[in-house]
């Protein structure tokens, strides 16, 4: 028995040495130049909240921050709550596209003092209540608020209880549709479908299968340029109309997207934190990333190259 | 693969009914018709009156404490010695153990552009352990499914997600084997540790998993820990039950021959149990990668990440295929940990003549898989998986257009189906529950959990309808519960259709079952998306994730049952001239009754298990409470509040029915 394993064993040997000798290129050969020049910048934690709008955002910050400051950006997938938290126990430096909450920014603004603004990233944000574009087609008059009771019934469903389905999405959402349904006193009822996912799907299905549909929705989205869903009309938006909560009967605020950093990574005076200080587009922009990445299918990080090809002037602007 | 082995004592063929006994049932089941009579008469009066609504946005004073106690939390985890000297310990042990087990197959460590072992010492290693703890043919297995990864492009995420299945699953056991031990050995210490098992088994991944974060930090940690959590209980059961089941007299034969408490538990305990023991860790493996999608929310790297970010955009093509690499690895982990379990009792039985070789086999596989490794440390080609994946994108495309063709031409139908239980089963049983006086639906619950359980389960489901009350979120838990109820209904008539199938035929069994397997592990949101799709989002979505995700388990159940009736006695119906339809509906199923109420008590817990995925896809309620509290800080303690009643809810039904099966079973 032994004889038998000692020449198995120096059969392997031999096998091994054969394949190791027409091996190829060794692990580590061309590592020399891929480093990068890792400056002075570090690492740079970026947090990713979960939609393409802000995907995009931070695909083209992390390729600039990479690539011109020779930061090592790690990118990390949070919900808004859990990035915000970051801020204090110093996993996170900067969250990219902040909508509003106005809770957060009590907590860890002026609450925890961990986190502090950084100005507008140039996007409005709108919020609002919308259709298909073909129930706008095909009855113009819905995109008023004043007349949806005059359709309450087409928009009923299985979980409406007998009156339309205005259909909500994530929780995470800025929403005050619970309030705006009882005051503006329409025969509707709010169906929380839980999921972006879920909200993008029956808009789509709505469309394709000319179902009526009526739910909440926002802009910058990358589905708007696959369904360019229209927009409902609500009683225009005063300021402080929307001081109490539970009495609000007007239309949602624009919202003026900002970034949030950390009050650390602010004092830092680190590159990374200059360039997302200055960072700053437009809509169509953040757009044209989101729609490669969600409907071209490219991977945020292609996805960031081709814009920052495109558009030196912009990129130069952020490293200057 | 999760089959619940952990009480198969209730499994067997039930004894023949005693003519006595019979009356008893009878009884029982006018009791039962009268107290739901009761119920209707008390309904048509009382409807609408104390049925303890709370609307979405609201709060009760629970809920806001709650909330204080999460923000004073963040707010002194700096200064705090518990922080500093207790948690931050652990999270750097756990941390260094995931980044070890990640520089050596998934990530580059510093100053190699790639991880220390590439994939052909990946796949190397993987036939060779399956092979020596298992078979040749799990080997094989093994080598194909982690090739695969390989070639759907997904390499470096699945090294991802198993190198954070093997750190928790590592870290489970440390701590569930000496616990499960313990558990075996003293039933004070099980009766303790039952409740928490439970809770950690039912709570929703949701509620723990931002608080964790601000203990142990954004990382492989706080990821690990959360897989740990849910991972160990199966495996602490497990091994209980293992130790219990090692005959007394085997042990008191021991102890006469005068081995101390320690003797007999390494000589005697451990070694008799340690084929069950196998199929704790095989259960821990399972319940870990169930976790991988939910673990990708706090940044956990790995095929979950990949899911997630699909579906952003709506992608169930590339989502599918990572689920696939999800569903392979599961396939074959539970494959070659059942075939570890089984081994040595297979290689006593067979009087293998290659036996005598299998020291030496062992000897030079082991230097072929120490070669295989120093090719993949040293060359590129074995180091980096070569192609790009283009059977991946085939997959993601194939999967695309299944989905596309069902949206397009099956929607109409499936709108009908959904019509027909939502008016016809769910929305007057939900009107029942939700519009009773809370007292009145308490009352009924505690007399059926007397009726049908006895007095002990009678007094827990009257503790947990207090502490129903208590939480605050009465109303959502009564939706839930109606969704919940229509939902195991469904999965028990799904359960006993394919489960009489396969347990009739192993040719059926053997087809259905890796279809079976992939319906647990494959993460819920990939195949929710053209649900959505069919369905809408709407309760009934819910419902049909539930029962996708916990026919598998009352199925597999029920075939085990069915298949455990003596073969002597079908054949004597058969020759007695009993039809097919005859024999299963007079032989078959009557004598696999234990089964079923087992196959009863793992289907609801499976579909309450599902019921944050359902708020998810439109079904409110209790689910939407906390994937809201999730997302919301005010709502925090709400979304607690509503966690806590899904593990109320999970116990209440856990107790009765298995109050009950004991009583069907004894």
């Amino acid at each position: 028995m032994a004889r038998t394993w000692r020449a198995g064993a120096a059969g392997l040997a031999v096998l091994g040495l054969t394949l190791t000798a027409c091996g190829g290129a060794k692990v580590g050969d061309d590592s020399a130049g891929s480093g990068g020049s890792s400056g002075k910048c570090g690492t740079f934690n970026l947090a990713v909240n979960p939609w393409v709008g802000y995907e995009a955002d931070a695909a083209v910050v992390a390729y600039v921050a990479q690539h011109d400051l020779g930061c090592t950006v790690n990118k990390k997938d949070l919900k808004e709550e859990i990035a915000w938290q970051g801020f204090g126990t110093g996993e996170i430096d900067a969250v990219l596209e902040n909508w509003g909450h106005d809770d957060l920014k009590k907590k860890y603004i002026t609450g925890q003092k961990t986190a502090v603004e950084a100005g507008s990233t140039g996007n409005k944000g709108v919020i609002g209540w919308y259709v298909p574009p073909w129930l706008a087609k095909a009855h113009p008059d819905i995109l008023d608020y004043r007349n949806l009771d005059k359709y309450a019934d087409k928009f009923k469903t299985s979980e409406s209880g007998g009156k339309g389905q205005l259909l909500d999405g994530d929780p995470s959402y800025v929403t005050n549709d619970a309030a705006l349904v009882k005051n503006l006193k329409l025969d509707f009822k709010v169906v929380y479908a839980g999921s972006e996912t879920a909200l993008i799907q029956a808009y789509r299905k709505a469309e394709k299968d000319k179902e009526w549909v009526i739910g909440y929705f926002y802009e910058p989205q990358w589905f708007m340029s696959e369904v360019p869903l229209k927009k409902v009309a609500l009683p225009a938006y005063k300021k402080g109309c929307d001081a109490d909560a539970a009495k609000i009967a007007c239309d949602y605020p624009v919202y003026d997207l900002d970034k949030i950093v950390s009050a650390k990574f602010a004092k830092s005076g680190s590159p990374a934190y200059d360039l997302v200080k200055k960072f700053h587009w437009t809509n169509d922009d953040q757009n044209t990333v989101a729609k490669y990445i969600a409907v071209d299918k490219m991977t945020p990080d292609a996805a960031a190259k081709k814009w920052v090809d495109a558009n030196k002037d912009k990129v130069d602007a952020w490293v200057k | 693969m999760t089959v619940a082995i952990e009480k198969p004592e209730t499994t067997g063929p039930a004894a023949p009914e005693a003519p006595a006994r019979e009356v008893r049932k009878v009884n029982r089941t006018t009791v039962v018709a009268g107290i739901l009579v009761a119920w209707l008469v008390l309904f048509f009066v009382l409807r609408g009156k104390q049925t303890l609504t709370l609307a979405t946005a609201d709060l009760t004073d629970l809920h806001r404490w709650f909330n204080d106690v999460n923000d004073s939390v963040g707010a002194n985890r700096n200064s705090n010695p518990l922080f500093l000297y207790f948690f931050n310990e652990i999270r750097l042990v756990i941390d260094n153990l995931v980044t070890f087990v990640q520089h050596l197959i998934s990530q580059p460590p510093p100053g190699r552009p790639l991880p220390q072992i590439g994939w052909l010492g990946v796949v190397g290693i993987a036939g060779y352990v399956s092979w020596a703890v298992g078979n040749w043919r799990v080997a094989l297995l093994a080598v194909a499914g982690f090739t695969f990864f390989g070639l759907q492009g997904l390499w470096q995420e699945s090294m991802d997600t198993l190198a954070l299945t093997i750190s928790a699953v590592f870290v489970a056991l440390l701590f569930a084997i000496p616990l499960g031990i313990w558990a075996g050995l003293s039933d004070r210490f099980n009766g303790i540790v039952t409740p928490f098992l439970d809770f950690m088994q039912t709570m929703p991944t949701f509620v723990y998993l931002a608080p964790l974060t601000l203990i142990f930090l954004i990382g492989p940690a706080s990821a690990t820990i959360a897989t740990v959590i849910y991972a160990a209980p199966p495996a602490i059961r497990i091994t209980a039950h293992a130790i219990r089941s090692v005959p007394e007299t085997t042990a008191e034969a021991a102890d006469s021959l005068g081995a101390t408490r320690r003797q007999t538990l390494q000589k005697v305990l451990l070694p008799m149990s340690k084929r069950t023991v196998v199929m704790g860790v095989n259960q821990s493996i399972m319940a870990a990668l169930a976790m991988v999608t939910i673990a990708a929310l706090i940044d956990a790297p790995g095929l979950g990440k990949t899911v997630v970010q699909a579906l952003q955009s709506l992608d169930v093509g590339t989502a599918f295929n990572a689920g696939l690499a999800i569903v392979v690895m599961a396939i074959v982990l539970d494959r070659v940990t059942t075939a570890a379990s089984t081994r040595e009792e297979n290689a006593r039985r067979s009087k293998n003549r290659f036996l005598k070789w299998r020291n030496p086999l062992l000897g030079a596989g082991a230097v072929v898989a120490a070669v295989l490794i120093y090719l993949s440390h040293t060359y590129v080609w074995a180091a980096d998986f070569p192609g790009d994946g283009t059977v991946g994108s085939h997959i993601a495309s194939a999967a695309d257009s299944v989905t596309n063709w069902a949206q397009d031409n099956l929607s109409g139908l499936t709108n009908a189906i959904r019509d027909v239980i939502t008016n016809v089963l769910l929305n007057p049983f939900q009107s029942l529950l939700t519009d009773s006086p809370w007292w009145l639906v308490g009352l009924v619950l505690v007399a059926l959990a007397v009726v049908l359980g006895g007095w002990k389960a009678g007094v827990t489901t009257a503790v947990c309808v207090g502490l129903l009350v208590g939480t605050g979120v009465w109303s959502d838990a009564m939706t839930t519960t109606a969704s919940t109820l229509v939902a195991t209904v469904l999965v028990m008539v799904l359960g006993i259709v394919f489960g009489v199938w396969m347990g009739r035929s192993m040719l059926v069994d053997r087809l259905v079952r890796p279809t079976l397997d992939a319906a647990q592990v494959m993460p819920p949101f990939v195949y929710l998306v053209p649900f959505l799709a069919l369905f809408g989002a709407t309760r009934f979505t819910a419902i049909v994730a539930a029962v996708v995700y916990a026919a598998p388990v009352a199925i597999k159940i029920i075939a085990d049952g069915v298949r455990a009736v003596p073969e002597a006695t079908v054949e004597a119906a058969t020759s007695a001239g009993s039809n097919t339809r005859q024999i299963i509906t007079k032989v078959q199923l009557p004598m696999s009754r234990s089964a079923l109420t087992l196959a009863t008590n793992q289907g609801l817990i499976y579909v309450l298990s599902m019921v944050v995925v359902g708020g998810l896809v439109g079904a409110g309620a209790l689910g939407y409470d906390v994937v809201a509290g999730f997302s919301q800080g005010e709502l925090y303690g709400k979304g607690l509040a509503a966690g806590l009643a899904i593990v109320l809810l999970g116990v209440m039904f856990d107790r009765i029915t298995q109050a009950a099966a004991r009583r069907t079973g004894a």
